[in-house]
């Protein structure tokens, strides 16, 4: 029988040995972004497949949510829509699917991928690449709610809202440094995932996502103490039109420093062992 | 034996006293709460532990000596076959090859382009169609679009799903999932093929078929290195068998030396019933017995 493929030709030859290291398993990654890339984009398609709005379900219910609490907390914290409602659906946004859903599937991120990472010799960061990928799209999906009320309340932010694309670079080293820390850690200790889930709903409450700092007044002091405020601040202020504290960038910068490389650390230590784990 | 492509230079694979040992976790050992409060009691009393074939470490981690001192070097035209009793070392040293599993202790060197027939799943979703899984092991193995192209001509035609083709995975008998894995994964014409013994899983009527393509795979890699339980297969397609146990080489020979030493010894062990369990293993079985030996 004849060969019926064509030599086959790979644009990347399968490196042997194989690289043995951190530097060497990310730069394999940037390598395959677009596997990366067909990844995530069947992962969102898998996960709405059948359905009729697809991807957009989430936008409708985060409509339906933007509506309902927009009205009622308005109204608890007595402040208009007019203020509120542009902040809470770009705070809600960026929290919920840029902070939570991220670090939340962070935890399974090599465990999902279990069979693949068995039977394939693969980067480990194409799996943090993919999840980055994925929670990408989504969460271009549901910008269409914070557009909508910015469009509604005419709240434009104008040129500063380009202000928080570095954030967003930012937030994309945190995420993938997220996913090889969480991720190893999570494959190692499965009782992991729920204890995140835990923190972040603690998070969630004592960071400035459904109410505003400036609500708290002088005694905000200690916001500034909680890495996820500084963090959601760097982008959400841009957002919202206005130029973002100092302190608060040079805080965000720095954790993220630090957690990038105390991920780093640890994935040089998880990194060899990660299939004998998962 | 091939030589095609002659600007690519001649792979080669050496190992010297490769060892590589893996933790086996269960119970508690999976638990961040457990462990730590365990590393608490640690000074109060060690546990009893475990004797299965393996050094024990704390209470529920297993730590497995899976290969111990691997020596041996191939070079091209070699068809290497691994024999030994199921946990014998050969599927983990089929992984180490294929650099899924990695170890620090002693050397391990592969040159070539390399291919691993591990599983015939491999990165393959259920809940994508045959189609759409084709396409996306063209982005696996990086292909650009004309060869992605004729893969999945190929990949169909040979499969042989009719209008499966296009609904998803999951909803084919395992024997049609065989043939879309087998197709895909004996697609690629690598220097270094690497092959588990699941390729002898299938339909007779496939077993005909997925031959002459093993064939055709097996004559353009330049070494092969395969395990099976057939001892048939490997008489008629290595020249050389490494026989594992316990993770260390026992005997390492031309082919139809080391089966005839092997299958001797097989029969030595367990009196009567092993040899012939040992040859017909050789149609049909994909690793099922795995589990329960050893």
């Amino acid at each position: 029988m004849a060969s019926v493929m064509p030599a086959w030709t790979r644009k990347r030859r399968m490196r042997a040995p194989p690289s043995r290291s951190v530097l060497g398993d990310l730069r394999e990654t940037l390598g395959l972004w677009r596997l990366a890339a067909s990844l995530g984009w069947l992962d969102v398609k898998l996960r709405y497949r059948g359905s009729a709005l697809g991807p957009f379900w989430l936008t409708l219910s985060s409509v339906v949510m933007m509506a309902s609490m927009g009205v009622l907390y308005a109204r608890l914290f007595q402040i208009n829509l007019h203020d509120y409602l542009p902040f809470l659906s770009v705070s809600q946004l960026l929290w919920q699917f840029g902070i939570a859903n991220i670090i939340q599937e962070s935890c399974t991120c090599f465990t999902e991928a279990e069979n693949s990472i068995r039977s394939i010799r693969l980067p480990f960061g194409l799996q943090s690449l993919r999840l980055l990928v994925r929670n990408g799209i989504v969460i271009a999906h549901n910008l269409i709610v914070p557009i909508g009320i910015f469009a509604l309340y005419d709240a434009w932010p104008g040129m500063i809202g380009l202000m928080s694309l570095p954030g967003l670079v930012l937030w994309s080293l945190d995420g993938f440094a997220a996913c090889l820390f969480l991720g190893s850690l999570c494959a190692r200790y499965r009782d992991l995932p729920p204890i995140v889930g835990a923190v972040l709903q603690v998070a969630f409450y004592i960071t400035p996502v459904i109410w505003k700092p400036t609500q708290l007044g002088a005694k905000g002091w200690w916001l500034i103490y909680n890495p996820f405020y500084p963090l959601l601040e760097i982008v959400r202020a841009p957002l919202l039109g206005h130029v973002p504290d100092r302190t608060v960038v040079a805080v965000a910068v720095g954790v993220s420093v630090v957690f990038c490389m105390a991920a780093l650390a640890t994935f040089r230590h998880t990194r060899s062992r990660l299939a004998f784990w998962v | 034996m091939s030589t095609n492509g002659s600007e690519r230079d001649a792979p080669f694979i050496r190992l010297e006293n490769f060892s590589l040992s893996f933790p086996v976790l269960h119970g508690s050992a999976r638990s961040l709460k457990k462990s730590l409060l365990k590393s608490v009691k640690r000074s109060v009393g060690r546990g009893m532990g475990h004797q299965v074939g393996g050094a024990v470490h704390g209470d529920d981690v297993l730590l497995v000596q899976a290969l111990d001192h691997v020596s041996f070097e191939a070079g091209p035209g070699e068809r290497i076959g691994l024999i030994g009793h199921n946990g014998a070392g050969k599927s983990t040293l089929l992984r180490a090859l294929a650099g899924i599993y990695e170890s620090s202790v002693g050397s391990l060197t592969l040159h070539g382009e390399t291919h691993a027939l591990l599983d015939p799943m491999a990165g393959m979703n259920r809940d994508l169609t045959g189609r759409e899984n084709i396409r996306l092991f063209a982005r696996y193995n990086d292909l650009e679009r004309v060869h992605a192209v004729a893969l999945e001509r190929d990949v169909e035609s040979f499969a042989g799903l009719g209008a499966f083709i296009d609904l998803p995975v999951r909803l084919y008998s395992s024997g049609m999932a065989v043939r879309l894995g087998f197709a895909l994964a004996t697609a690629p014409r690598p220097q270094i093929l690497l092959m588990d013994e699941w390729f002898l899983a299938g339909d007779q009527h496939f077993q005909d078929k997925a031959e002459a393509r093993l064939t055709d795979l097996v004559a353009h890699a330049d070494i092969m290195i395969v395990t099976s339980h057939s001892m048939p297969i490997l008489r008629r397609w290595c020249t050389r068998i490494l026989w594992m146990e316990h993770g260390r080489v026992r005997m390492d020979g031309p082919a139809s030396i080391v089966i005839d030493t092997y299958l001797d010894a097989v029969a030595g062990e367990t009196p009567a019933p092993a040899p012939a369990e040992e040859r017909t293993k050789g149609n049909g079985s994909d690793g099922q017995d795995r589990l329960t030996s050893s």
